[in-house]
């Protein structure tokens, strides 16, 4: 079936594209990922819509600490780049360093995620809960939709670094790799809109 | 058994045809009662509220869980055939996608058990299918149901979109891909760009209902037109996902059956992409008495009118097709042909309702609904009828019976006009749509019993189709690889019903109408493309049947406020999905040489 030859035994040059079960997987990946970008558009365009209810919560601009999401923007980011180097490191069929890079990636999601728990604590703590307000709703939906990405992205590079230690680096398991990181960019560049979207315009108001 | 854990997707086309034609007889039942209650006036059948359930049901059923997977089924019947593809991108997802469907529509009619049923109309609006109106469990039905069966549409549009850009035969270029083949490219495009946004809207609903969340509630800050706005960002484009795949249908069998080359295919195909752009551009229209404003409602009038271009172009190239062919009167070709002045009716009050003064007027009356009957009985259920006549062979490897085919056809075709033609005048006349009764001597007495006894013609029609569909059944499987004799596309040199792997070696694609083009040159087969050899197949898998329990079971936890099943639900599917990550499914291998000898 491949239209890629290659010697037995021997990884090919971009192993997640040598089988067409592997093409397939990646181009199957980026329409799910095209939908995914409507899903969150949606979800932002809610947002933008009912930003200003704030009603007698906290108002975003007293609400938002902005130097705690800007480190947490900057550990999600920093995630990203780690999976760039995993790719990398695919490409040279170094299956060690790719697992650093993969442990890295999921060890800087949890710490962004452990920072996104304690953000919405101090919050419900301050009177900013799930229906205090349509600010409020549509708040912890948007944000709260992207954590659960996140997380699920950890439980699932972390499934995939167990299968890289059983199974190894292979067509089968190289598309796997390979799609989790576009998954991962894709979190990544969401954050970014909410960062912009959410917080700095929520803080000047 | 077989059946349960199957990835071929014949065999899931078989699945979608059968789970949504029983969701088609259960939404067509719901009519039946809406009709015998509207019949005479002050009529007492059932009551107001009953009334109400029955046409919310009847819509939501009829939409996406009649009319989404009937289409699904003749995908799966045909798409990976006609590409001279061996299956489809993701077989797994494939099944996965079928067996959310069927839960999440399960779950739905549930509701008629349980009794508190979704009774806020098709559309769900806020705020009466808020918490506020509506505190019965009813419309939980409704959105974590669809939301389930979303899922599944979801993935099939993924999967239909993956498989025609990957999987097409060697020298099958886009523009030499069958029509029907193009319709269900853009039908799967706008599935992944439409049915996000259906989602996001229900996931708000939800949290509105069980959370305690305020998109829709006014008083903590909310927008009600929110819900509009976003329900109708899918919705229109929803329409667009029925009908394509009925002009792909129409275009196949028009073509076939006037035995000449479809006319205008890139005009075909240009206006196919068009109406699917323009499609996402003008979901206000359903809002024109919202209160947009001027500005909007004529731009969203304008871009309405627009798609009434592209439409044109496609009606004129089936009647051109058709004009100087040798048309052949079977079955299928009478529901293509009786399609074209049925749509033309249907596409003409849609210009109407776009002009948004007249709207005014028109706008929830019966006018509205006997224009969206025209396009989707009219169009796509006359277009799945005629697919299915047309296609029936090589699904099942035998002839329809064509003397109650055309039984079916003139019974569901004169129902059809004798129960929507006379509404359009209800409708301009004053009669609203969603009352369940109204007074004598309005002059809406008489067109509502025509109106009902057309609805018992079309239940005659479907009821003949089932006739017909046991009667084949019984018949021996003789179905020839070119039963109609004048086939053009790849699935007819194939026998009927395919093999497990469909084709012993993937065709050479030369132009095309490829298997036209063979026979004009004087071949009896394909050229092939490749050696014979073993071939790989997928395994079967339990995992999609139980991934679906594990979200049902979900669905309940939800709705009843029993976190823990909620939790042990998504745990289930969660872990299902390890499973599937964890054990690499090496298939297996079917060697045709072999398969002959045995």
């Amino acid at each position: 079936m491949s239209a890629h030859q290659h010697v037995e035994g021997q990884l090919p040059h971009e192993p997640e594209r040598a089988t067409l079960e592997g093409r397939n997987k990646v181009l199957g990946f980026w329409i799910f990922l095209g939908a995914e970008v409507v899903l969150f558009g949606t979800l932002f365009s809610a947002f933008i819509a009912l930003r200003h209810q704030v009603l007698d919560g906290p108002h975003p601009s007293h609400l938002f600490e902005l130097p705690m999401i800007f480190a947490a923007t900057m550990i999600l980011l920093t995630s990203s780049l780690m999976s760039v180097f995993a790719v990398q490191a695919m490409h040279r069929n170094q299956i060690k360093a790719l697992i650093g890079w993969l442990v890295l990636t999921v060890v800087l999601g949890l710490a962004f995620l452990g920072l996104e728990i304690f953000e919405f604590n101090t919050y419900v703590s301050e009177g900013h809960k799930m229906n205090t307000s349509a600010f409020s709703s549509s708040f912890y939906t948007l944000v709260g939709f992207h954590g659960a990405h996140v997380a699920f992205g950890v439980l699932w590079i972390s499934l995939l670094i167990g299968q890289l230690y059983k199974k190894g680096l292979n067509v089968v398991t190289a598309p796997k790799i390979y799609v989790s990181m576009i998954y991962w960019h894709f979190i990544d560049v969401v954050w970014v809109f909410i960062f912009s979207v959410v917080y700095l315009m929520g803080k000047v108001g | 058994m077989d059946w349960l854990t199957t990835v071929d997707h014949k065999k899931i086309g078989i699945l979608y045809l059968i789970a949504g034609f029983m969701f088609f007889l259960v939404g067509g039942l719901e009519a039946i009662l809406i009709r015998i209650q509207l019949m005479t006036p002050m009529n007492d059948f059932v009551s107001a509220d009953r009334f109400n359930e029955l046409i919310t049901m009847h819509g939501t059923t009829m939409i996406f869980l009649g009319a989404m997977p009937l289409i699904f089924a003749v995908l799966n019947a045909v798409v990976p055939l006609q590409l001279g593809a061996r299956d489809v991108a993701f077989p797994f997802l494939n099944a996965l996608g079928f067996w959310t469907f069927f839960f999440g529509g399960l779950l739905l009619n549930i509701s008629w058990f349980v009794g508190t049923v979704p009774d806020a109309g098709w559309t769900s609006y806020v705020p009466l299918a808020g918490p506020d109106y509506n505190s019965t469990a009813g419309v939980d039905f409704y959105v974590i149901g669809l939301q389930i069966a979303g899922i599944g549409t979801l993935l099939g549009g993924i999967n239909f979109m993956a498989t025609i850009i990957n999987m097409r035969a060697p020298g099958m270029s886009f523009m030499r891909m069958p029509m029907f083949c193009w319709a269900a490219f853009i039908t799967s495009v706008m599935i992944v760009f439409a049915f996000p946004a259906l989602t996001v809207a229900l996931v708000a609903l939800m949290f509105d209902r069980l959370f305690q969340a305020n998109f829709f509630e006014v008083g903590a800050g909310g927008n009600t037109v929110l819900w509009e706005h976003i329900f109708w960002v899918f919705g229109h484009p929803e329409v667009y996902i029925l009908i394509i795949p009925a002009f792909g249908i129409i275009s196949e069998v028009v073509s076939t059956f006037s035995r000449k080359r479809l006319f205008g295919y890139s005009s075909m195909v240009f206006s196919l992409v068009l109406i699917a752009f323009l499609g996402f551009m003008v979901w206000a229209h359903h809002m024109l008495t919202t209160g947009l404003g001027p500005v909007a409602n004529a731009l969203f009038s304008i871009a309405t009118m627009l798609i009434g271009v592209p439409t044109g172009v496609k009606i004129f190239n089936w009647l051109f097709t058709l004009w100087g062919g040798s048309i052949r009167f079977t079955t299928a070709s009478l529901f293509a042909i009786g399609f074209i002045p049925t749509f033309v009716l249907g596409g003409v009050t849609g210009v109407m309702l776009a002009s948004a003064p007249a709207d005014y007027q028109y706008h929830d009356t019966y006018f509205v609904v006997a224009h969206f009957h025209y396009v989707i009985v009219g169009g796509l259920i006359l277009g799945i009828f005629a697919g299915l006549h047309y296609w029936w062979p090589k699904m099942f490897g035998r002839m329809m019976n064509e003397t109650i085919g055309k039984w079916t056809f003139w019974t569901f075709f004169i129902g059809f006009h004798l129960t929507f033609f006379v509404q359009h005048f209800l409708g301009l006349i004053g009669m609203q749509r969603r009352v369940y009764t109204y007074l004598p001597n309005q002059g809406f007495d008489n067109m509502n019993f025509i109106s009902t006894i057309g609805a018992f013609l079309m239940g005659v029609g479907t009821i003949l189709f089932l006739v017909n569909a046991v009667v084949t059944n019984m018949k021996p499987r003789d179905a020839a690889n070119d039963p109609w004799e004048d086939g053009r596309t790849l699935e007819w040199t194939i026998p009927s019903p395919p093999p497990e792997y469909n084709f012993k070696q993937l065709p050479l694609v030369r132009s095309l109408d490829p298997w036209w083009k063979e026979k004009m040159d004087g071949s009896t087969e394909m050229t092939p493309a490749e050696p014979v050899g073993p071939i790989h197949m997928p395994s079967p898998s339990i995992l999609p049947f139980l991934m679906s329990v594990g979200l049902f079971v979900a669905g309940f936890g939800f709705m009843y406020k029993l976190h823990w099943l909620a939790i042990a639900g998504i745990a289930a599917t969660l872990i299902c999905m390890m499973l599937r990550s964890l054990f690499d499914d090496h298939g297996f291998h079917i060697d045709p040489e072999e398969e002959v000898q045995a």
